[in-house]
């Protein structure tokens, strides 16, 4: 069976934390659209807060630039967050992992954003591709055909 | 009757702040949202309150629908704060999404968690 991929919506804004809520509405509204419960809402919009501010902190830290996502279903198997900035070389993935065992005083403030993301997503892939960062949280929508079925 | 009152000490769009003390336990609500834009409001909240002296915290996150890592790096750079100060950070009202972040982020184990408010202030203020 050939791929079907069909792309439902797309937006494209400057990257300050001013625009975070827009991105992260974008993807629950999309969402939304495909018919993920409230709780998978909120998971995706965390994913997304996650990447967007990591890209504002890391990638864009001292240059300006956009933040494109595009939402797709593939097979409407798949529902696909692409998150894409043109800043400079940033991969989320290599970030250590952080240590969850420790007391408060020795757990780490930081790095939870990427653990969270990553555990909460069914799949995240990091790619390099001309000049541009590109995010891609994926989340199967196998769960909600069973539902519906 | 005890003053059961609460002192709104902040409301925004997005997130909105509640505060009272009882039986020496200073009780903070938060209701909505805690990420990136709201966590520093949330932190200075916390922040002015310990510098105004409280020690022993419950922060009731029955109406909290969502919270982000920035959420959890505020709560934890308070509890540090307040661990310096032989104070403590407890909650309540866990619930949804808000406590599988909990549960993912090792939250469980480094804070006490109570399932109500009474069941806290009776241990809290018994200790």
């Amino acid at each position: 069976m050939p791929e079907t991929i069909s792309v439902s919506s797309q937006i494209k804004l400057p990257a300050n934390i001013q625009n975070l809520r827009q991105f992260i509405n974008f993807a629950s509204d999309n969402a939304r659209q495909q018919g993920f419960d409230q709780k998978r809402i909120k998971e995706i919009e965390l994913a997304t807060e996650e990447t967007i501010v990591n890209i504002l902190n890391y990638a864009y830290r001292d240059v300006i630039g956009d933040i494109e996502i595009t939402c797709k279903t593939e097979n409407n198997e798949k529902f696909i967050i692409e998150i894409v900035d043109s800043g400079i070389p940033f991969d989320p993935l290599s970030v250590k992992e952080p240590d969850i065992h420790g007391e408060i005083s020795e757990r780490e403030v930081g790095g939870l954003g990427v653990f969270l993301m990553r555990k909460l997503m069914d799949d995240v892939h990091y790619r390099r591709d001309e000049n541009k960062n590109i995010l891609t949280l994926i989340v199967s929508k196998m769960h909600i055909d069973k539902e519906q079925r | 009757m005890l003053c059961l009152k609460f002192i709104k000490t902040y409301k925004g769009v997005n997130m909105e702040i509640n505060a009272r003390k009882e039986k020496g336990i200073q009780i903070v609500s938060v209701k909505g949202r805690i990420d990136a834009i709201t966590a520093p409001e949330f932190e200075n909240n916390l922040s002015e309150l310990i510098s105004k002296g409280e020690r022993t915290f419950l922060i009731d996150l029955s109406g909290l629908e969502y919270i982000s890592s920035a959420g959890l790096r505020s709560i934890l750079t308070s509890a540090k704060k307040l661990k310096e100060e032989k104070g403590e950070l407890c909650f309540t009202g866990l619930q949804g999404p808000v406590e599988e972040v909990f549960k993912i982020s090792g939250f469980h184990s480094i804070f006490k968690i109570f399932e109500s408010e009474i069941v806290a202030l009776n241990s809290l203020s018994n200790a």
